[in-house]
């Protein structure tokens, strides 16, 4: 009884590090900018797809094709922003939210189709000579690829944290969510700072899509629902609160195994979006958040 | 005759045509597309009245749509009436939506649009859990199948949205509806009640997408019950409200019928590739004509009078002047 239930609060620990990997991405891009961008699930899935085919054609470790992954994804968003996302900058706030999600929708359109027929609709994973390892402690089984995501996803919150704190660009980037206007007077470039968070939030995408590849499969119809964890996620924590939002992943992610465990898996989904509208509605500042104004 | 006149007269002439429309053409897959059009027509203009002329995005609009189908389904194969069955869809989304209002409308912005979009795919996985097994016409049924009054409902729950739009955006309610859309504050602060008005479009729009959802279920010979709930149907509606021009009434009855027939023409002409070529079309459509084609439309006519005025106005001055005549730029 008891270690089948540690074994499903352990997964749902290790999946929900990456929900929050993906939604410190979405969070950090929608709090500075404001760009609801719908696409990002798709964003997530093109990070798996990179990984998995320098994995299959070249045979390099998924682990070590991280940093490839980042520049790839890096690169697709600063086109994407160049090319979409930019016209949006000098729009109100309600345009701006609104306009953006609508380039969202056809841009998934657009990227789950380019997927489907470039890499055809069969789940695929990266599966590596160690992927069938896993340490047993106390009953409870841990694939090693799975804590290695764990790890990664917990190194990437650090490095992003110290890069908010402690470099120009991250302070530039935080003086813009408190309030852009006196950031603008300050001499921020708000262009600048737009175009840094939504690439920094498309590699953060990548890098939970290349760690979606390794320790479970994608699929190019993966998009949606990984924009809805996203988005659930980012509720949860509250905006702007990376640790609050990796955590809430992390919530989430226990959530739902916990209820695979008891009530089967039909209803995972819906249990995580239950607890996400209760949140939104009495705790609309996240769980972690401070009420303002 | 008065501007209302003529317009009234070229409703009544468009809705003589689209009746007419199926007894002339032969091509059954042509009724079948003029079915669809219809369709999407009604889940677009049901959708802009909350998301239009209120102003919340409503991210949950195949909820409504859905609960349309499945009670209209349910009632209808147990044997009610036609008429009963569409009503009793109509109501079980009405009864959703105001179970749902009141905290949703507690959200707003981008909020009310995740709220709602949550809700939807509670639905949309609940249903599937359900109902996982194929709804299809029984044989007898089946046996008597005409597409004809299949059109004629679509054409007539269609008719029923645009005309209930129009009421309802030239009524005192519809101007307190887009006065909470313009400025939420600023209405309440003239007394007028946002979390009212929005309840009231947010009903009206459901009733009718649910009636467009019984008109589905009257439609199809087979689904799965899950289907409608999808939220492919909420994307599609607020797609072709933007692309039409949204807080219209004529923007999303364009946005439909340019969205069913370009899809339709692109998917026979690019096969695999149509679907990424209608999101350009969809993008360039938001980036450049952010007002949809009513807006484009208006800006038209207005550059084309200015350009009439500017021509006369040369005109008039080439005559006084002596110099060689310059036609304008």
């Amino acid at each position: 009884m008891l270690v089948p239930l540690a074994q499903n609060v352990v997964s749902g620990i290790l999946v929900g590090a990456l929900y929050g990997l993906a939604a410190v991405g979405l969070s950090l891009t929608f709090g500075v900018t404001k760009f609801l961008n719908v696409a990002h699930g798709e964003l997530l899935m093109f990070g798996g797809y990179a990984s998995f085919w320098a994995f299959t054609l070249l045979g390099v470790d998924p682990f070590l094709t991280l940093p490839t992954t980042l520049v790839f994804l890096g690169l697709m968003g600063v086109l994407l922003y160049k090319l979409l996302f930019s016209r949006m900058v000098k729009a109100t706030e309600d345009v701006k939210v609104k306009n953006t999600m609508l380039i969202g929708f056809g841009l998934s359109l657009i990227l789950q189709n380019v997927a489907l027929r470039l890499w055809t609709a069969n789940d695929r994973a990266i599966t590596t000579s160690y992927s069938g390892m896993a340490l047993t402690v106390f009953g409870v089984r841990l694939p090693v690829v799975r804590l290695a995501n764990l790890v990664i996803a917990l190194v990437c919150l650090v490095a992003l944290h110290l890069f908010l704190q402690r470099t120009c660009t991250g302070k530039a980037i935080r003086a813009t969510v408190e309030d852009w206007a006196a950031a603008t007077l300050a001499g921020i470039d708000i262009d600048k700072v737009y175009l840094e968070s939504f690439v920094l939030g498309a590699m953060l995408a990548g890098v939970a899509g290349a760690l979606v590849g390794v320790g479970y499969s994608i699929v190019p119809t993966m998009g949606l629902e990984w924009t809805l964890i996203a988005l659930i996620v980012m509720v949860l924590g509250g905006l702007g609160n990376i640790m609050g939002t990796f955590v809430g992943g992390i919530i989430l992610g226990v959530t739902q195994s916990v209820t695979s465990y008891f009530a089967g898996g039909a209803y995972r989904e819906v249990v995580g979006l239950l607890i996400f509208l209760l949140v939104l509605v009495f705790r609309p500042q996240g769980l972690f958040g401070t009420k303002q104004g | 005759m008065s501007k209302k006149a003529v317009a009234l007269v070229a409703l009544l002439v468009t809705l003589g045509l689209l009746a007419a429309f199926p007894l002339l053409v032969a091509a059954k897959s042509i009724v079948n597309l003029g079915c669809l059009v219809l369709l999407y027509i009604a889940l677009a203009s049901s959708w802009n009245i909350l998301g239009g002329y209120t102003g919340q995005t409503n991210l949950g609009h195949a909820a409504f749509f859905g609960l349309g189908t499945l009670a209209t389904r349910l009632l209808w194969l147990s044997g009610r009436p036609l008429w009963l069955s569409l009503l009793g869809g109509g109501s079980l989304a009405v009864v959703f939506a105001l179970l749902i209002g009141i905290p949703a409308f507690r959200l707003r912005g981008a909020y009310f649009a995740i709220g709602t979009l949550a809700l939807a795919q509670i639905l949309y996985v609940t249903v599937g859990n359900v109902f996982p097994m194929l709804s299809a016409l029984p044989s007898q049924v089946l046996a008597n199948y005409q597409l004809l009054p299949r059109y004629y409902l679509f054409l007539g729950v269609a008719a029923l949205t645009v005309t209930a739009s129009y009421l309802l955006a030239n009524s005192r309610l519809g101007l307190g509806m887009m006065a909470v859309r313009e400025e939420e504050d600023a209405a309440e602060s003239l007394g007028v009640s946002a979390l009212k008005h929005k309840l009231v479009a947010l009903s009206a729009s459901a009733f009718l997408a649910g009636l467009a959802g019984g008109a589905f279920a009257y439609y199809h010979v087979g689904y799965y019950p899950q289907l409608p709930f999808s939220p492919v149907w909420t994307f599609d509606a607020v797609m072709m409200a933007y692309v039409g021009g949204t807080g219209t009434i004529v923007g999303p009855i364009v946005g439909g019928a340019f969205y069913v027939i370009v899809k339709e023409y692109l998917a026979l002409k690019l096969v695999e590739l149509h679907l990424i070529v209608f999101g350009i079309l969809f993008i360039l459509v938001v980036l450049f004509l952010p007002g949809g084609f009513v807006e484009a439309w208006a800006h038209l006519r207005k550059a084309l009078a200015r350009r009439a005025a500017q021509r006369q106005a040369s005109l008039d001055s080439g005559e006084r002047r002596a110099g060689p005549y310059q036609p304008g730029p």
